[in-house]
């Protein structure tokens, strides 16, 4: 048996199975992790001055930071906090989305019950009601040019700031097969929509056409085929940046470049966990991802994550390397909660909104 | 006399009682303009009662940089006048766009801008050769304009679109838009040039039945951002703002309407308060202070101009038809000494107006010279300008503008609708709710029924012609008895209109043509969303395959060209405080302009008619529409 054929085919086969890990393991134990950024997280809640610490979303407008959270919108200036609510005729507590017009400084909110825009301390709602807005649930919320994309509970719709028409997308007019939009990323080429159970949707502005990216394995729990097409049908959020669309899902994240589909899930990358509530692109190459069990960051090759401990809860940095190495970083702070709603920049500044606080990541030099 | 008047007064001597003089009243009027329309005309106007004559109609005036020049806006005769501001002598005249309605010169004084309100557009005159250089595009009614210091930027204020345009100053190149009050209208650049402050003359959208609020937008000039507003509560028609010169007093002329209580009772408390809101370093928080006195109302204030050294202020009063003279250190004083809120004080402007200056009809900009001893006032509806000596506070000349010098019927009726002498102590005219002929966007408890009984929206006067009954109740069987008896009874409290003025008001009515509508294209297309609407305003069959009885179709009771059949429905709109819940099918003309909607104002928006308050389709069977298809149906109204 010891030289039988059988053993030597076992022989090749454990060999096979065992030599990446084999060959990955003897650099890594000698080299440094990579350089990867890192932040002094310095975490607001109500305790210093954040209206709620349920925050859901947050948007950086030069040296204001919005924060939406369940109970006002808030704004962080001059070191001092403010609050913003339905007596201030916001459309209502629960602040979902936030979007900045940086041509006017206008900032739009997405709420539990219309759209609300803050202008110069003024801040007008729109309803299903009052308006032509297509629900009153407001996902997700975009700005390009002079049109405002709000993702609905029942479709997309657009308003021409300028004229006031509103535009409404759904089952009847794209190939949206659920209307359940959670997320919009608006840009004067394309519009995409991050659909609950129905993919992402694409708008082209030019030709007004529309095109859809499903998860190839239908509603399958599996995936057959790596990197064959967008992870899956249930995408909660979606970024559109240098020509990439980076799109989140409850069951991992998709990286689409126009013509080849690339896919993260905790098994085969950094991300540390496939439950994605936010996604951030940077640029081609760079996102962030906003987790229920972290904030993670990808370079293009390799992955930080940043978080209290799953286990203690204590301050955690980790670095994944090319090779799949995770090298724990000594920190001392760490966002407010592992899970992740919103992300926006500040120079190289990183703000988070999780279910427990609003975090601000200072960059720390390496 | 009495609200009944001469006619009234023959028919009680005649033994009549007050009801019945009442409806000999308005009988008699509307015979004599209704079934006689010659009479009461004048003779050399008879063939052509409602003639159109280009008056020159004065609306704002500048003087340039070094003083050598006044340039007068003539509004109506669509044109510049530059006069040469020592010997008034016309030097050029200059025509611009229609319906002009505000200009500036760049801080250099090499440009002049005009803004086009009626076709959109900014007229770059050059002061030099004094000629149009340049006709740049601009967003929806256009009104005001300002450079900014740099000369980078332009700054327009548009009052269809309620917005600020931002344009390079150099190409007319638009780069944004900023949001502002709603009918955005007049913009002013603070002496530092660092901010430029708007107002408008709609309120903003608020609560049904609420005081109404406005804004004074104020604008980052360096970034073009709105950098604040500064609200300003209770106040709805906001028009002229002015700094002094140090840049710590601002003021702006505004108009404090009363709309949440009965107006039936204008002797009781009046209709409006006419006021200033002062703001600036000098002032601290800003202040609303009045301006009106028992018996010596100023209605209609427009135009604010602060003496160089701070000493004065002068407000044009549009409808009393005077300059205000406030001395402006006893007003500072007078206000630091009383924090309290005083704005409707009728005895408070005592102890701070030094001065009111009779002037033309209807006086509207101003323009003080640079050492302050010299105010231009443009009298619009008597094509004069006013000179006033500041140290004798006397009218030391008069301009006549040249023009046509027969007064028509037309122009006395305008002249009738924007004085505030017909009211009891002449407290309004038609204009103070009507702004600029239009409407105010406010509701209104007219009748004496009780507090909160019977209100109503105000409504627009464009396109009103041929649209009777009046009223939303159809009450007034035409205009003659609308603005007649209704008015005088209701709003006057005083004396009544003769037979003569009161045709001149209702020529002058007939004759408001509806603005461009900025939701049609010029040759009638229309968008896809527009046409799918039609199609449902049109249409006899529901979704489900049911027929739509006429009278809860759109197009039944919104037929014809201004959207009427004239006839009285009820769609079930009435409310508890209403007397009754039939309601004349109100006309369509220039909808996307006048909210709030609904006999009541109930409805803030247009969606709120169908989406509010049509749950039984009473009011057009819309229950039926997705919410796409209720948004195309208001993308056709939108063009009417």
């Amino acid at each position: 048996m010891k030289n039988s054929p059988l053993h030597c085919l076992l022989m090749i086969a454990v060999l096979l199975a065992v030599a990446p890990q084999l060959l990955q393991a003897a650099p890594a134990a000698s080299a440094a992790p990579p350089a990867m950024p890192r932040f002094r997280f310095e975490n607001f809640t109500t305790s210093n001055g954040l209206p709620d610490n349920h925050v859901y979303s947050v948007l950086v407008d030069g040296d204001r930071i919005w924060a939406g959270t369940d109970d006002g919108l808030a704004l962080y200036e001059g070191g001092k906090w403010k609050t913003y609510t339905t007596k201030d005729g916001l459309a209502h507590r629960a602040v979902l989305s936030l979007a900045l017009d940086k041509r006017t400084g206008d900032v739009w909110a997405g709420t539990m019950a219309g759209l609300s825009r803050i202008s110069g301390g003024r801040i007008d709602s729109f309803t299903q009601l009052n308006s032509g807005l297509s629900n009153d649930v407001v996902y997700g919320v975009s700005v390009e040019g002079e049109n405002v994309w709000v993702a609905t509970a029942a479709g997309a719709c657009r308003m021409n700031i300028r004229t006031g028409q509103w535009t409404l997308y759904n089952e009847r007019n794209t190939p949206m097969n659920e209307i359940w939009v959670y997320n919009v990323s608006a840009t004067p080429t394309k519009v995409y929509f991050a659909v609950w159970g129905s993919g992402v949707l694409e708008y082209d502005q030019k030709t007004g056409r529309w095109d859809k990216y499903d998860d190839p394995d239908g509603e399958n729990e599996m995936v057959l085929f790596r990197d064959q097409g967008l992870i899956h049908e249930i995408v909660t959020s979606v970024s559109y940046v240098d020509n990439i669309v980076w799109a989140a899902t409850y069951f991992g994240d998709s990286r689409y470049d126009g013509r080849y589909w690339h896919n993260f899930l905790t098994k085969d990358s950094g991300l540390p966990s496939n439950f994605t509530n936010t996604i951030k692109g940077v640029n081609a190459k760079r996102a962030w991802f906003g987790t229920d069990k972290g904030l993670a960051y990808y370079d293009g090759v390799n992955w930080a994550v940043y978080r209290p401990s799953l286990k203690d809860g204590k301050p955690e940095m980790t670095v994944r390397d090319a090779e799949g190495k995770v090298t724990p970083v000594a920190v001392t702070t760490a966002p407010a909660h592992n899970y992740v709603l919103g992300i926006d920049f500040q120079g190289d500044d990183i703000w988070v909104a999780t279910a427990k606080g609003l975090s601000h990541g200072i960059r720390q030099k390496q | 006399m009495s609200w009944l008047g001469q006619s009234g007064m023959r028919a009680r001597a005649a033994g009549f009682g007050p009801l019945a003089a009442a409806v000999f009243t308005v009988t008699l009027v509307f015979f004599t303009v209704a079934i006689f329309p010659g009479r009461g005309v004048r003779a050399d106007e008879r063939a052509n009662p409602a003639k159109e004559i280009d008056y020159a109609s004065p609306l704002e005036v500048l003087l340039s940089p070094d003083g050598a020049r006044l340039y007068v806006l003539c509004q109506q005769s669509e044109e510049v006048r530059v006069l040469d501001a020592a010997s008034y002598a016309v030097i050029k005249t200059i025509a611009v766009g229609r319906v002009p309605r505000g200009f500036s010169l760049s801080p250099d004084g090499a440009r002049l801008f005009v803004t086009n309100s009626w076709d959109d557009t900014i007229s770059v005159i050059d002061t030099g050769a004094q000629a149009v250089v340049a006709t740049w595009p601009v967003g929806a009614e256009p009104s005001s304009v300002v450079e900014d210091r740099s000369g980078k930027r332009l700054f327009v204020a548009n009052r269809i679109s309620s917005d600020v345009a931002v344009l390079d100053a150099q190409t007319g190149a638009e780069e944004k838009r900023l949001l502002a009050g709603r009918g955005s209208s007049y913009l002013m650049l603070s002496p530092d040039g660092s901010r430029i402050y708007g107002t408008h003359v709609y309120p903003n959208p608020s609560p049904h039945r609420t005081e109404p609020e406005s804004e004074i937008t104020v604008i980052d000039a360096a970034r073009a951002v709105v950098a604040d507003r500064m609200p300003l509560h209770a106040i709805a028609g906001v028009f002229h703002a002015a700094f002094s010169a140090d840049g710590r007093l601002g003021a702006v002329a505004e108009y404090h309407p009363k709309n949440l209580v009965p107006i039936a009772h204008l002797e009781h408390g009046g209709a409006f308060e006419d006021t200033l809101t002062l703001f600036g370093s000098d002032v601290g928080k800003p202040v609303e202070v009045p301006l009106d006195e028992l018996e010596r109302y100023a209605a209609m204030p427009f135009g604010v101009a602060i003496a160089p050294d701070k000493s004065r202020i002068y407000v044009t009063c549009g409808g009393s038809e005077m300059v205000l003279v406030i001395d402006a250190q006893r007003l500072l004083r007078f206000i630091h000494a009383h924090p309290a809120p005083f704005a409707l004080d009728l005895s408070a402007s005592s102890n701070y107006v030094v001065a009111r200056i009779p002037v033309g009809r209807n006086p509207r900009g101003l323009a003080l010279a640079r050492d302050g001893r010299k105010l231009f006032v443009a009298n619009r509806l008597d094509d004069t300008i006013s000179v006033i000596d500041t140290q004798t506070n006397r009218v030391a000349s008069t301009i006549q503008l040249a023009g046509p010098k027969n007064i028509t019927v037309l122009r006395r009726g305008e002249q009738t609708f924007y004085t505030a002498r017909q009211s009891f102590q002449g407290q309004i005219g038609c204009a103070s709710c009507h702004i600029d002929s239009t409407f105010d966007g406010l509701t209104w408890d007219l009748e004496p029924d009780g507090f909160g009984r019977d209100i109503v929206d105000n409504k627009m006067l464009e396109g009103v012609k041929g649209t009777e009954p009046y009223k939303w109740n159809g009450g007034n069987p035409n205009l003659p008895t609308e603005c007649g008896p209704r008015t005088e009874k209701y709003f006057w409290r005083s004396e009544q209109f003769d037979d003569l003025t009161l045709t001149d008001l209702v020529v002058y009515i007939r004759s408001l043509k509806p603005r461009p509508n900025r939701w049609r294209f010029p040759g009638g297309e229309m968008t896809p969303a527009q046409e799918r609407g039609e199609a449902l305003f049109t249409r006899a069959v529901d979704k489900f395959g049911k027929p739509i009885p006429e009278i809860n179709r759109c197009s039944y009771c919104h037929s014809g060209l201004k959207g009427t059949n004239q006839k009285l429905f009820d769609v079930g709109t009435r409310k508890p405080t209403d007397n009754s819940g039939v309601l004349k099918s109100a006309p369509l003309t220039a909808i996307a302009l006048t909210a709030p909607y609904l006999h009541d104002g109930s409805a803030r928006t247009l969606e709120e008619i169908w989406t509010v308050y049509n749950p039984e389709d009473k009011h057009g069977r819309t229950n039926d529409l997705t919410k796409d298809e209720l948004n195309d149906l208001i993308e056709y109204l939108r063009t009417r």
